[in-house]
């Protein structure tokens, strides 16, 4: 199996702590966490862990199970980047007399989907949101203006296929579950979900 | 959007009465049916110890001689009674000297609470007398780990802390307790036992599906083998366990630490699998054609090389810890469940049957481990002692009804090769971390488990050198822990790879003793040091006979190796029985 880019999204509750816990599951096994993001999610007292890696999908998996083991994570996900809709927000900080005296400057910027953030005297503050490739690009645009500092956000994703966590969390919330609950997916499916 | 945890975090009603963190936490153990703690006071947990004074009759307080030795205390305890055992530890130091014993009961199940005393939450992270930071210390090692900075925490935390510990595969669990929660009064609603987190959920729901695909295979196998851990123990299942090998007939070989699950001398038991397991259950794996994996974790000791294990069959694997399926060994039908549970729903299943000639194979394995190796071990003609022959002498007189606590390293691959169990949670070793000095503390533990039964540990020279301080425990507390030394005046398993893997180089494997009677005697034990085959029984009747903890040191031959061996990168087939082999 070759690797490949996969993007984990974990829900879990929110605990001091917790953060480390998911952390060294891929330190310990020497794996390179390419970003990591946390966030609220559509439901209170849940939050979510966006952590992307490249790695074999055997692999992975072994790493979500080792994820949802931890008593606080209510469920992980992995999935490619055809499954997810995703963005980054990256800025750039570009010095204001070379912005305002270069003409092109400005047809470069829209063309690649910046907007102005900030205008100060002496710098300017611009904003890019979209795919790696898109953030990237804008950095080699800006190199010959005299770019003075550029920063990028962790990623986040929405899974396509999802529906959100509610309902899948008032099952977790019952302390016996029916036999229609979907949790706990047949093991031997390699399906995008598995289950805690 | 709301959740019901969010409503259910409406306001209590008024409040019983009022209480300090410290007397909360006593409370809590009360509660839990916790009899005993294995601990070790210091500046941070004062406050629990002082309330501990008031509950000396309540609970039993086993003031250890390190705190490792309290926590091994409490995984020995823990794995004879089925329990979870009980730590109590000061910040820093005291903390930091669990690390260990947690790390080894991670890697082995072993439902463990700690409880360690933390300075003021006011001075976190800045670097006061006695800090360290014992929660990230020891999240790796810990199934859950938790800082109580408000004593008002305290009984939710430990209520979650108990049933963490002990549900589903069972693990150690860490509270951090700052002084000012221990010493902080506050409104005590009462103790209620944990029984659901919505982030966890201990027992899967059973798929049937799956036991019937496993039964499916079962029934059409013909040469059926199964290979069972711990898990039949931790999951209370031995009956159950028993029941589904004799109805469907199939042998059945443990790890070494399901290892006393069904007796040992069980028509169908094939003996233990591993580095230094029995010849027919290694070989053998590579050629049944269906494998059936019970509560077990495919350890690489179990394995040998991957690619060359169990390659030719259909493996079933049962496992409550879903991250266990598929982890090392690809499993063609998972079990996800509590193996209380799925065992008798496969038996159910699946038909009565006989495999005569199958059977038949591992015998003639066994007769040529018992030519090529158990006879000498057993019966040797040389002048100086084996191992072998002394846990021989010791199973006639115990019967295979003792608790027999193994450290690690060449006494304990011997021991458990050969000691007799009767009884389920007989076999208490370091399986998966390999801690030598476990087996004295664990031991100290075990006896406080079950007071029922003679609890004996059997230690190697360098191994005891590692703990010995816990005599000091015996001394003062008179736990009956029989203490066996197999001397053979070397770091014998390291020797052993030396003499065989590294040309003999033996680099600081000669490891000099003290006179470990004199020692023992100085901590009010008695004692006894023999060297000849002629004192061997009557010593360790001797010592049996004894009213209390006794030493007996039995110096064997310097340079025995151990065998069957499973050379470490090769194959489970490729198991070899004499040096000659390698």
């Amino acid at each position: 199996m070759t690797k490949k880019e996969f993007t984990i999204t974990v829900y879990t509750e929110n605990q001091v702590g917790l953060l480390n816990r998911i952390a060294i599951i891929f330190s310990r096994r020497k794996i390179n966490v390419e970003s990591l993001n946390t966030s609220p999610t559509e439901v209170d007292s849940v939050h979510r862990f966006t952590i992307v890696i490249n790695e074999t999908e055997e692999v992975v998996r072994k790493l979500c199970r080792q994820i949802e083991k931890q008593v606080e994570v209510l469920k992980a996900y992995y999935n490619t980047e055809h499954e997810i809709v995703w963005q980054e927000l990256a800025l750039y900080k570009v010095p204001t007399d070379v912005i305002a005296a270069e003409v092109k400057v400005e047809r470069l910027l829209r063309e690649n989907g910046a907007h102005t953030v900030v205008i100060r005297k002496d710098y300017t503050v611009f904003a890019v949101a979209g795919h790696r490739e898109e953030t990237e690009a804008l950095i080699k645009v800006l190199e010959p203006f005299g770019l003075i500092e550029f920063v990028r956000t962790g990623r986040v994703a929405i899974i396509k296929g999802s529906s959100g966590f509610h309902e899948r969390l008032k099952e977790f919330e019952q302390t016996e579950p029916g036999e229609e609950v979907l949790e706990n997916e047949y093991l031997d499916k390699n399906e995008e979900v598995f289950t805690m | 959007m709301d959740t019901l945890e969010l409503k259910k975090a409406k306001p209590q009603p008024k409040a019983l009465k009022n209480l300090s963190g410290s007397v909360a936490v006593l409370e809590a153990l009360l509660a839990e049916e916790v009899t005993t703690i294995f601990g070790y006071p210091g500046g941070a947990i004062m406050p629990i110890y002082d309330a501990l004074y008031d509950y000396k009759d309540k609970l039993k307080h086993i003031l250890v001689r390190h705190e490792q030795g309290a926590i091994h205390a409490a995984q020995g305890f823990a794995r004879v009674s089925g329990k979870t055992g009980v730590v109590f530890a000061t910040s820093g130091p005291g903390a930091t000297n669990l690390v260990t014993g947690l790390a080894d009961a991670m890697i082995d199940s072993t439902p463990v609470v700690c409880i360690t005393g933390q300075v003021f939450a006011h001075l976190l992270g800045t670097d006061a007398f006695q800090e360290t930071d014992v929660i990230n210390i020891t999240t790796p090692v810990t199934k859950w780990n938790y800082q109580v900075t408000d004593a008002s925490e305290i009984p939710a935390v430990l209520a979650k802390a108990f049933y963490i510990a002990g549900s589903g595969r069972p693990g150690p669990v860490l509270i951090d307790i700052t002084k000012n929660a221990q010493l902080q009064l506050f409104e005590y609603q009462g103790y209620t036992k944990c029984e659901h987190i919505r982030s966890y959920r201990p027992k899967p729901i059973v798929r049937k599906e799956y036991v019937e695909a496993a039964a499916k295979l079962i029934n059409k196998a013909e040469r059926p083998f199964v290979v069972f851990g711990q898990g039949v123990i931790l999951g209370k299942a031995e009956k159950e366990f028993k029941q589904f090998i004799e109805k469907a007939g199939i042998p059945a070989a443990w790890t070494i630490m399901g290892m006393s699950a069904i007796p040992t001398d069980h028509p169908l038991g094939a003996g233990m699998l591993g580095m230094h397991g029995n010849y027919g259950p290694n070989v053998l794996t590579n050629e049944c054609d269906v494998l059936i994996a019970i509560g077990m974790r495919f350890d690489d000791r179990v394995t040998g090389r991957l690619d060359k294990y169990a390659k030719q069959a259909k493996v079933i694997h049962l496992d409550i810890d879903p991250a266990e399926i598929d982890k090392n060994v690809k499993a063609d039908v998972p079990v996800w469940g509590d193996c209380k549970e799925t065992l008798p729903m496969l038996t159910a299943l699946v038909e009565q049957k006989v495999y005569p000639q199958w059977l038949q194979k591992f015998n003639d394995y066994k007769q040529k481990e018992e030519e090529k190796v158990i006879k000498d071990e057993l019966n040797p003609t040389g002048e100086v002692m084996t191992m072998g022959e002394v846990i021989k002498t010791l199973n006639e007189l115990t019967n295979g009804d003792a608790i027999i606590v193994t450290d690690v390293g060449q006494h304990q691959m011997v021991a458990c090769r050969y000691a007799k169990y009767n009884h389920s949670k007989s076999n208490i070793t370091s399986g998966g971390l390999g801690t030598m000095g476990f087996a004295l503390p664990a031991a100290i533990g075990a006896a406080y488990g079950d007071t029922s039964r003679t609890t004996i540990a059997i230690i190697g020279d360098g191994g005891f050198q590692m703990t010995l301080q816990e005599l000091g425990t015996i001394m003062q507390f008179k736990p009956n822990v029989k203490i066996i030394i197999l001397n053979n005046q070397f770091l014998g398993m390291v020797r052993q790879w030396q003499q065989l893997f590294h040309e003999k180089r033996y680099s600081f494997v000669d490891i000099t003793s003290p006179d470990f009677v004199q020692v023992a005697k100085g901590f009010g034990i008695p004692g006894k040091s023999i060297s000849k085959r002629g004192e061997l029984k009557d010593s360790l009747k001797q010592m049996l006979e004894q009213d209390g903890s006794f030493l007996l040191e039995i110096m064997v031959g310097k340079e025995n190796n151990v065998f069957p061996m499973v050379p470490q990168g090769r194959g489970v087939a490729e198991c070899v029985l004499s040096k000659e082999e390698i």
